[in-house]
C-alpha cells in the first residue's frame, strides 16, 4: 500500500518537475528575436515557427559547426519534444486541452531550435570571418 | 553480470561530479556550495569503491550488495545537508537557519524509526528487506522535501535561475529514483529486466545536470517562475 502511494506520487512529481525543468532551459530562448538570416534559411519567413518546425530546423543545426556549448541543450529539449509529441498523440482524441498544450509546448521547442540555429549561424560567420582575417 | 553499459553509465556520473567540484573549485565557489561539493566527492569516492567491490567480490556477492545500498542510504543523508542548504538559500532573508536544520534532522530520524517499525513487522527477511525499504523512504522524504522547497521558491517569487534549476534537477533525480525504489518493492520482477537501470541513469543526471547549471548558468541570471507554471506561455 505504501509503495503503491511512493510510486503513484513520485511518478506525479516527476513529471512536474521535469517540464518545469524543459520550461526553465525553453525559457532562455523566449526573450530572444530571430534574425532576417535564420528565418530565410530556415523557410520560416513568412510564418511563425510551428511546433513540427523542430525536427527541420534540429537537421540545419547538425549542419553547422559544434559551438561546444549548446549540445546538452539542445538533447533535452530534444528529449522533452519527442515525450510531448507521443503525449499529443494520444491524447488528441481523449483530452484536447491537453493535446492543446503540448502543440503549444512543441512550438516553444521549435522556436528554440530556432534560436539554437541562429547561433550557429553567427559562430559559423564569426569562424568564417576569422578565417579569412588569418589569410590575409 | 555487470556490462560494458554498466560501466560507461559510472564512469560518465563519475567525471561528471569530479567536473563539477572542479568547477566550483576554479569559480571560487567551493565553499558557496560545500554541502553539494562534499557530497559530489563523496559520491565519487563510493563510485571507485563500488568499482572496487565489484572486481574482488564480484556483482552478485552480499558484500557489493550491501555496499551498494547502505552507502546509498549513507549519500541520501549526505543530501539531505544539501537540500537543508538550499532550503537556507531560499529562505535566506527570514533567518529560519536553526529551525530548517532542527525539522530536517526530526525527518532523517522520524524516516529511520518508519523503516525500522515496517520491517520489525516483516521479520523473516530483515537486513536485505531493512536497506530497500530505508532507501525507498529516504528518497520518499527527499522528493517531499524538494517539493516543498519548490513550492516555496514559487511562493516567494524566487528569480535566481541557478538555484531554481538545481532544485528541479534534484527533485527530478529524487522522484525518479524513490519511483523505481517503490515499483521495485510492488513488481520485484522487473527488477532485472528494466529497474536496475534507472537508479543508475539518474545518479549519472544530476551530477550531469548540475554541472550543466554551474557551467551555463550565471550566478546573476534570472528567470520568472510564474513563467514556468503557466498553461500557455
Amino acid at each position: 500500500m505504501i509503495a503503491a502511494l511512493i510510486c503513484v506520487s513520485s511518478i506525479a512529481v516527476f513529471l512536474q518537475f521535469f517540464v518545469s525543468y524543459c520550461r526553465s532551459i525553453l525559457a532562455s530562448s523566449r526573450k530572444v528575436e530571430l534574425s532576417a538570416r535564420v528565418r530565410e534559411v530556415s523557410g520560416i519567413a513568412s510564418h511563425d515557427v510551428a511546433a513540427d518546425d523542430f525536427a527541420r530546423l534540429l537537421q540545419l543545426v547538425r549542419l553547422c559547426p559544434e559551438r561546444g556549448d549548446d549540445q546538452t541543450e539542445i538533447r533535452a529539449v530534444g528529449t522533452y519534444y519527442g515525450l510531448l509529441h507521443v503525449l499529443g498523440r494520444v491524447a488528441r482524441p481523449l483530452i484536447p486541452g491537453v493535446a492543446a498544450w503540448t502543440e503549444q509546448e512543441r512550438r516553444s521547442c521549435s522556436y528554440f531550435a530556432a534560436v539554437a540555429l541562429d547561433r550557429r549561424i553567427s559562430y559559423s560567420r564569426d569562424l568564417f570571418t576569422q578565417q579569412v582575417a588569418e589569410r590575409l | 553480470m555487470l556490462g560494458p553499459f554498466d560501466y560507461g553509465l559510472g564512469l560518465v556520473g563519475f567525471l561528471a561530479e569530479i567536473f563539477v567540484v572542479v568547477c566550483l573549485v576554479y569559480r571560487r565557489e567551493f565553499v558557496r556550495y560545500l554541502p553539494l561539493n562534499f557530497y559530489m566527492l563523496c559520491d565519487a569516492f563510493v563510485t571507485c569503491g563500488l568499482f572496487y567491490s565489484v572486481r574482488r567480490f564480484g556483482p552478485s556477492s552480499l558484500t557489493y550488495v550491501y555496499f551498494y545500498y547502505y552507502s546509498d542510504s549513507l549519500l541520501m543523508i549526505l543530501m539531505f545537508w544539501v537540500i537543508i542548504k538550499l532550503y537556507q538559500q531560499v529562505f535566506d532573508e527570514m533567518k529560519v537557519s536553526t529551525q530548517i536544520r532542527g525539522a530536517a534532522l526530526i525527518l532523517i530520524a522520524a524516516t529511520a524509526l518508519f523503516s525500522y517499525g515496517v520491517v520489525h513487522q516483516n521479520r523473516s527477511n530483515l537486513t536485505g528487506h531493512f536497506v530497500v525499504e530505508l532507501g525507498q523512504n529516504l528518497y520518499f522524504v527527499g522528493v517531499v522535501l524538494t517539493y516543498l522547497l519548490w513550492g516555496a521558491i514559487l511562493k516567494l517569487r524566487e528569480t535566481r535561475t541557478r538555484l531554481i534549476q538545481l532544485v528541479l534537477a534534484l527533485g527530478i533525480y529524487f522522484s525518479a529514483t524513490a519511483g523505481t525504489y517503490a515499483l521495485r518493492n510492488l513488481f520485484p520482477g522487473l527488477q532485472p529486466s528494466l529497474l536496475r537501470w534507472v537508479p543508475p541513469i539518474f545518479g549519472m543526471w544530476l551530477p550531469l545536470a548540475w554541472a550543466y547549471t554551474f557551467t551555463r548558468i550565471p550566478e546573476d541570471a534570472r528567470l520568472a517562475t510564474a513563467r514556468l507554471l503557466e498553461k500557455h506561455q
